[in-house]
């Protein structure tokens, strides 16, 4: 009892000095703000050296949507720039002016308002979000997802299907599929035509431009251009269950001839998609693995499409069933 | 009884639902079990169960109810914060070949979990203590417009508390869906178990509960301000506070609709929102944003609120251009209603859409951008204090701009094509609600804590506290900006090695202990300021040097608040009373009180059942519980005696003894 007694009475001393105002020497106010100044410098070296030489998707694009929306990003930070500094500075060199101790500074306590001061913050934000309304408008039909790119090259319609937890790439001019894998050439304008016969998912290619859903019964479109061959990152970017982390998919941009030799290849490949094939694959399935259609069946994209519109249809898709019916979601 | 029986095998104490042993789930249970016995044996061993349903169980007073709301938020903040602890833990370790410490399908769990407890309970919870504490007292009045709802209320919100930790008993499983549950995945046909139905049921009784207490203090404003207090006399909390309320008032019947919708999809079997059967899942996406934007600004309207009051008081000032803030506050209130379709650009709605809620979303930052300004301008020739509530006041500034920039850029809708749903949404939103909402709650409970309790809370603990928060917020959300930007997606269980991101997510998880640290400097805070009360007694009802009513009484407030309510004059009714220093000898009269009554409690109980028994199909006990319901508030509507009277001698003895 009494070693109990005595460890309380330390541990009520303890807090005693903690809450005491005293403390051992006293950092003058220079002293924390240099110090605030070299914490903060070296943990901007720190971030820097623990991203240096990793790829900025967002802000390296390769194409033609992602490089103008990432020029849409980068003006219009800097046009909120204009009231972002001014309000740290004022915000930091008023409160250190007009502190307590500083008796030298004017002290006014009922002077609440000033008719030029407040028009002035009306209006200079107003101003700027004018300018920014214009640019959003703009913007938004100029880099329309739904709106057709013009190119001297001819556009090529690829489908996507959305699947727990992978992505089918149907490219109905050639009469192929592939899953998680998709490849295209470059500088030619590829209509992304989105659907899911899962949860929503979001169709993502960060370098090449941005995001759309994919949902039951729809269909979405997304245009892009890629501008430069390589292999590029694509993902799911919305929760859609248990292997959501795993569905991604890489997107391939190759030359004209690149292409055509690929195809070449996956037309020798004997897998053919069919309904049947189609309602296999839709099973649950982590981390799929690429696979290859040589040939696909005709009309696959539209009846997935159309399953959901079929009351108390939760079986399978069967291709027989459904008529072509042309749905141009939202156009 | 059989159904109830079902239950049992649920119930094995090591077993998840999948079977296996799960460590956090195991612990869970440990520590909320445990923590339940403790609480019960402590109480039982004081004696003081009794003193618990008389003076806190059956109260009606706006001031005890909002300290129990307080305590359960900051109950369920340590939830929150562990999930976001692990959260961190496991994104900071899952990286090529390891899949760290939590399998996919909890780790959604756990996500989701974060974000509603954070929401409804914490952010909610506070804010709802914060409006009983305070807005009674600013607008010196007496009590609240309907003090049973009030209680009820309250207690419904605890209900929900309850049953979103009942689901780590019962079950082991919540919504592995994100936080507003999107069908059709948060549907039967892919998400069978009962975990979503757990976060229907939490949600919907909570927001009961919130949309309740919204119309309470909503007539409490309109109706009972002290005479004299015309509306433009009103102080700026209040302002902001009416309207959150209004808010509140407007959004949270979509809410509770919405839910019910999705709870009749998955319990009878409807289609509101499936894929099949003409079910439509982009309506229930529209819904419920129809109800989460402005639910945004339900919490940081009144955070807005409490930071006119701390830089007015603590610049000595009175607030600059008070017009227009309650001009800009109302422009926010109505354009916060035309902003919903910003979560969703990407579901392809077409350019003139789009760009239509891009443009108001912008137009809000014009308001918000009046009132910093004026915030600053307050300070300007002021003579300012860095007391902790200062220091809050300074860190939101220095965050919530940059956040207000993210999310203009945000609001352009081809900027978000490439940032939806990445970890650069994920940052822009926590520096809103971390740096806006929580660090203004804080600010809040610092500023009127000695009010409550009658002694101040110790400054250097609250500014060790502050630091930790500012520091753990910056390591935890800068990298997630610049991981937004590599592309890296929200909600993630696992990535590749190649990509980088490893580093990042380690610096956020140091944030996330930073944050820790201040949390547990908080709780130091308050053991060491009740410790040394005596130290930091708040005699005079007034320590800060404060500018309106709530100052005017004693701290803590006598049961009845004010003895006499006298005419108020100026828009800093206690400032200019200070500056008169008049002392007329008062006349007291009889003071007519509400009744203690347990009744909102039962009606909370039997609620709370109600949504347990339907998680779970048991409906002869929903049935059971509903009659609870009925019958307890027909018990309470036949009861006349609701009120009792303080003599006018008894009210002139208290106010001679303080």
């Amino acid at each position: 009892m009494g070693v109990l007694h005595k460890t309380l009475k330390m541990v009520k001393k303890g807090l005693n000095n903690l809450g005491s105002t005293s403390s051992r020497k006293k950092m003058t106010s220079k002293d924390r703000l240099a110090m605030a100044i070299m914490l903060f410098v070296a943990a901007v070296i720190v971030i820097g050296l623990i991203v240096y030489g990793h790829n900025f998707s967002v802000l390296n694009p390769k194409g033609l949507i992602a490089t103008k929306e990432r020029s849409l990003i980068i003006y219009a930070s800097f046009l909120m720039l204009i009231i972002v500094v001014p309000v740290y500075i004022m915000t930091f060199s008023i409160a250190w002016r007009y502190r307590a101790s500083n008796e030298k500074a004017k002290y006014t306590p009922d002077w609440d308002h000033s008719r030029l001061a407040e028009t002035a913050w009306w209006l200079i934000p107003s101003l700027l979000i004018l300018v920014l309304s214009v640019v959003a408008w703009r913007s938004s039909h100029e880099l329309d997802p739904f709106h057709a790119l013009s190119s001297n090259n001819k556009p090529m319609t690829i489908q996507v299907v959305a699947l727990q937890w992978k992505w089918l790439f149907i490219y109905p001019e050639q009469n192929i599929a592939t899953v998680n894998y998709v490849e295209f050439p470059a500088d030619t304008p590829i209509n992304f035509e989105i659907t899911s016969d899962a949860p929503m998912n979001s169709f993502w290619i960060p370098q090449l431009g941005g995001q759309i859903y994919a949902m039951t019964g729809m269909s979405t479109h997304l245009h892009l251009i890629a501008n430069e061959s390589g292999s590029y990152r694509g993902v799911s970017a919305n929760i859609s269950g248990e292997g959501f982390a795993g569905m991604k998919f890489t997107a391939k941009v190759s030359t004209e001839a690149e292409f055509m030799q690929w195809l070449q290849t996956i037309k020798m490949t004997p897998n053919q998609l069919d309904s049947k094939g189609y309602n296999i694959l839709a099973e649950p399935s982590l981390n799929n693995p690429v696979i290859a259609y040589g040939s696909t069946q005709a009309g696959l994209y539209d009846s997935v499409v159309n399953k959901f519109m079929d009351p108390g249809s939760h079986e399978p898709i069967n291709l027989h069933n459904h008529e072509h019916t042309d749905y141009g979601a939202n156009e | 009884m059989n159904q109830l029986l079902n239950l049992l095998p649920h119930l094995g104490f090591f077993a998840h639902e999948a079977g296996q042993f799960d460590p956090f789930i195991f612990g869970a249970r440990v520590t909320m079990i445990g923590g339940a016995l403790g609480i019960a044996g402590l109480i039982t061993y004081l004696k003081r169960w009794k003193w618990l349903w008389r003076e806190w169980l059956t109260t009606v007073d706006p001031k005890k109810i909002g300290v129990m709301y307080l305590i359960v938020a900051f109950a369920m903040l340590l939830r929150g914060v562990s999930d976001a602890v692990m959260m961190r833990l496991q994104q900071a370790l899952s990286v090529g070949a390891s899949h760290g410490i939590l399998p996919a399908d909890h780790y959604q769990q756990i996500f989701t979990a974060h974000g509603t407890i954070m929401i409804f309970f914490v952010a909610m919870g506070l804010m709802f203590g914060l409006i009983n504490l305070v807005v009674p007292l600013q607008i010196g009045s007496r009590d609240v417009a309907f003090p049973f709802l009030n209680a009820t209320s309250f207690w419904l919100y605890a209900a929900g508390a309850v049953l979103i930790n009942l689901s780590l008993i019962f079950g082991g499983q919540f919504a592995a869906t994100g936080w507003l549950a999107y069908p059709p995945l948060s549907e039967l046909t892919f998400s069978p178990g009962v975990g979503v139905d757990y976060w229907i049921w939490s949600v919907q009784i909570a927001g009961i509960g919130s949309l309740l207490s919204g119309i309470n203090f909503f007539a409490t404003i309109i109706k009972m301000r002290r005479p004299g207090m015309n509306m433009m006399k009103m102080p700026l909390f209040v302002w902001s506070v009416l309207n959150s309320l209004v808010l509140i008032i407007f959004a949270f019947p979509i809410l509770t609709a919405t839910l019910a919708m999705l709870s009749l999809d998955r319990t009878l079997g409807m289609h509101f929102f499936t894929s099949y059967f003409g079910g439509n899942p982009m309506m229930y996406v529209n819904l419920i944003w129809a109800w989460g934007h402005p639910e945004v600004y339900i919490l940081i309207l009144p955070a807005f609120g409490v930071f006119s009051e701390v830089v007015s008081t603590f610049s000595g000032k009175r607030l600059f251009g008070y017009k227009s803030m309650v001009w800009a506050l109302a422009a926010i209130t109505f354009l916060s209603f035309s902003v919903w379709l910003h979560h969703f650009f990407t579901m392809g709605a077409g350019p003139n859409v789009n760009a239509f809620f891009g443009i108001m979303t912008m137009v809000i930052a014009i308001p918000t951008g009046v009132k910093v300004f004026n915030w600053l301008f307050t300070m300007y020739r002021g003579r300012i204090r860095f007391t902790t509530p200062m220091l809050w006041f300074l860190g939101f500034i220095a965050t919530f701009t940059v956040g207000g920039a993210a999310g203009v850029l945000m609001a352009l809708p081809p900027a978000d094509f490439q940032l939806h749903n990445s970890l650069f949404l994920v940052a822009h939103f926590h520096t809103m609600i971390i740096g806006g909402v929580v660090f203004g709650y804080f600010a809040g409970i610092t500023y009127w804590f000695p009010k409550v309790f009658g002694f101040k809370l110790n400054e250097k603990l609250g500014r060790y506290a502050f630091w930790c928060w500012l520091v753990g917020f910056l390591l935890a959300f800068v990298p997630l900006y610049i991981l937004g930007l590599m592309g890296a997606t929200r909600r993630l269980d696992h990535y590749d090695a190649s990509l980088g991101w490893q580093g990042l997510f380690i610096v956020a998880a140091v944030g996330v202990g930073f944050v820790c640290l201040g949390i547990g400097f908080q709780i130091l805070q308050l053991i060491v300021s009740v410790m040394q009360r005596k130290q930091n007694l708040d005699k005079t009802g007034d320590p800060w040097d404060g500018r309106t009513l709530e100052w005017f009484t004693t701290s803590p407030p006598p049961v009845y608040n004010f003895a006499i309510l006298n005419r108020v004059n100026d828009r800093d009714a206690f400032w200019a009373q200070k500056q008169l220093q008049k002392a007329d000898k008062p006349v007291y009269k009889d003071i007519i009180m509400p009744k203690n009554t347990p009744i909102g409690l039962f009606i909370a109980f039997f609620a709370g059942l109600f949504g347990f028994a339907v998680i779970w199909h048991v409906w002869w006990l929903a049935l059971v519980a509903l009659l609870g319901v009925i019958t307890s508030i027909i018990w309470r509507i036949s009861d006349d005696e609701t009120e009792y009277v303080i003599p006018a001698a008894e009210v002139e003895r208290i106010e001679a003894s303080r």
